[in-house]
């Protein structure tokens, strides 16, 4: 079992030497694809934050007639079939989208693939956030506010820093979820170097043009994606505080 | 969080005066708390402190509680998990001290506690005590114009809470603020409040000073509550001024005050007296009931005897009596109280 989950991985060190990944990260191609995925990422993961994490909370500690349904719909993404996903993008804001005559439209161009980063990528940091600020005690948010803090500098100085290693599981889950996406990308944006080709398509890409772009870019993706899975490791067993239980509140 | 909670109550607090709020858990005490901190809007009410008006929902003042300057105490404490003892007590001072002289003002408050030596641990390395202090000092830190104590010692252990009960005392006299006290133990109220107003169902059935209250109950709620032993009858006067109470499920007791009908005869355990079946001493100013012994508890020094009369009446006796009546459960007994002692209560 462990031999079948570990070969591929070893395979693509076994297949690639160091002469040949550097001769391969240095054609414009892979470089154009590495910048792009990272600038691509970085945009979907600020958007994920800055409106995932206020959202987040609302739904952690506000209880509304519909809060379930909303939370259902938050994850969907999640279990969507990547290619569903590029498809129901293209059928909501795509050229030709619902959305369309009012001119909200978007594809084969660089805010697509961040579009389609974020969509799939959400659900993986709203879940995680959702459960942190659930397990925040509200008797501790009240205790900050009797001693002078405002709602917002509460919200700043207790329960961000109190559910803070859930926070950052989930926006680790979400970069390796974002940084690996290739359906709803292709399907969504489509794969032009330079402007939505990023490192997943790529490597489709090279694999029959030149296989060993192809190995040097799975070798990136590979260290990202191990240095990731660590850190979420490092910061789930070195904080006891961690919240991933349910949400309440 | 509340589903409709009735709560309809009254309450003045003088400076430097302690009212302990006293009742079973879901009374609505802690509401009481919650609304003068702002942490919880009433439909109809009105709060304030000394000049400032800090609630009047008629004329839609609803200040912030934050803007309100409440020390609150809360029941599990609520320390801040991923701050030291001293940040805790320092993160009520953002506002009025510069950020140079927090650690040193903190440190000043945790000495006053016997805490300094712990004044980087986290909070959740502090035993019980500790975090209670900690909590305390934090409630003080931001010289507060009301102090609001929930259930302030229910979380610590019975040798702790002795300790914990004589500092909180001393705290209070020395602050001169007005405090509010919520707790569900009798005797913790009378210690630790100068009036206690026993609230039940979100209203205050009874408010006095701790000795009126265990004296005079005004009902049987607040007579069970303060500790006493509460028997129901049917009471008929007599001549001679003494009132004969035919007691539920067989019995007959007397008692001094004038009261017709049906009754909850109130007796203090420490006012019963346990002796052989058949050998008490008959005086005209005793009641003797023959009862049954249920259980034995001790107490320190004391025992708790739990007693089927048939209906249950507590006694507190020596360990030494215990010996030479030789009670076990089952013995029979004849439990003998003064007639002055057995208050009774219109039900």
């Amino acid at each position: 079992m462990l031999t079948f989950l570990v070969l591929p991985i070893v395979a693509i060190f076994l297949e690639s030497s160091p002469g040949k990944l550097i001769s391969s990260l240095g054609q414009p191609v892979v470089q154009e694809a590495l910048w792009l995925s990272l600038k691509t990422t970085a945009l979907a993961l600020a958007l994920i934050l800055g409106v995932g994490t206020p959202a987040a909370y609302f739904l952690a500690t506000r209880h509304f007639r519909g809060r379930a349904i909303v939370i259902t719909l938050v994850e969907l993404p999640l279990v969507l079939p990547p290619a569903v996903a590029g498809i129901g993008l293209l059928a909501a804001i795509g050229p030709a989208g619902i959305l369309a005559p009012i001119g909200v439209s978007f594809s084969l161009s660089t805010a697509a693939v961040v579009i389609a980063l974020t969509f799939v990528a959400s659900p993986f940091y709203v879940r995680q956030a959702l459960a942190s600020f659930g397990a925040v005690d509200a008797t501790v948010v009240d205790a900050a506010r009797t001693l002078g803090a405002s709602e917002a500098e509460a919200f700043a100085r207790i329960v961000i820093p109190t559910a803070m290693p859930g926070l950052v599981a989930g926006t680790a889950l979400a970069l390796g979820r974002a940084l690996g996406e290739f359906g709803a990308t292709l399907m969504f944006a489509g794969s032009f170097v330079g402007v939505t080709q990023t490192v997943p398509l790529a490597i489709y890409n090279r694999f029959s043009v030149r296989f060993e772009d192809a190995l040097a870019l799975s070798v990136v993706l590979v260290v990202v994606s191990a240095a990731i899975l660590l850190s979420v490791k490092f910061v789930r067993g070195g904080e006891a505080l961690g919240g991933v239980g349910g949400p309440r509140g | 969080m509340l589903g409709a909670l009735e709560l309809d109550v009254d309450l003045r607090v003088a400076p430097g005066e302690c009212l302990a709020l006293a009742g079973p858990s879901g009374a609505g005490k802690s509401s009481v708390l919650r609304i003068v901190a702002g942490l919880l809007t009433p439909r109809d009410g009105r709060v304030r402190c000394a000049d400032e008006t800090w609630l009047d929902t008629g004329r839609g003042i609803d200040r912030a509680p934050d803007l309100r300057r409440c020390g609150y105490v809360f029941q599990e404490y609520a320390l801040f998990a991923h701050l030291s003892a001293w940040q805790n007590v320092a993160f009520g001072m953002r506002k009025d001290v510069p950020r140079g002289q927090r650690r040193g003002r903190a440190m000043a408050l945790l000495e006053r506690f016997g805490m300094s030596a712990r004044c980087d641990a986290r909070p959740r390395t502090l035993s019980g005590g500790e975090r209670q202090r900690v909590a305390l000092a934090r409630a003080l830190a931001r010289a507060p114009r009301a102090l609001l104590l929930d259930e302030p010692l229910s979380a610590l252990d019975a040798r702790t809470r002795a300790a914990a009960s004589r500092e909180l005392q001393a705290i209070l006299a020395e602050v001169g603020v007005p405090a509010v006290l919520v707790t569900h133990d009798f005797l913790e109220a009378a210690a630790l409040g100068h009036r206690v107003g026993v609230i039940d169902d979100g209203r205050v059935v009874q408010e006095g000073r701790p000795a009126d209250l265990a004296m005079r109950p005004a009902s049987p709620f607040v007579a069970d509550f303060t500790g006493a032993s509460v028997l129901t009858g049917t009471a008929r006067r007599h001549d001679g001024g003494l009132t004969r109470v035919a007691l539920d499920g067989g019995g007959e007791v007397s008692s001094t005050d004038g009261v017709d009908g049906p009754v909850a005869a109130s007796i203090f355990p420490w006012e019963v007296i346990i002796e052989p079946l058949g050998s008490a001493s008959h005086s005209s100013a005793g009641n003797h009931v023959h009862a049954k012994v249920v259980s034995i508890t001790q107490i320190g020094e004391r025992v708790r005897l739990g007693l089927a009369t048939p209906q249950p009446l507590a006694a507190e006796v020596t360990r030494d009596s215990v010996r030479e009546l030789q009670l076990s459960a089952g013995s029979e007994v004849t439990a003998t109280f003064k007639v002055s002692a057995t208050r009774l209560t219109p039900r």
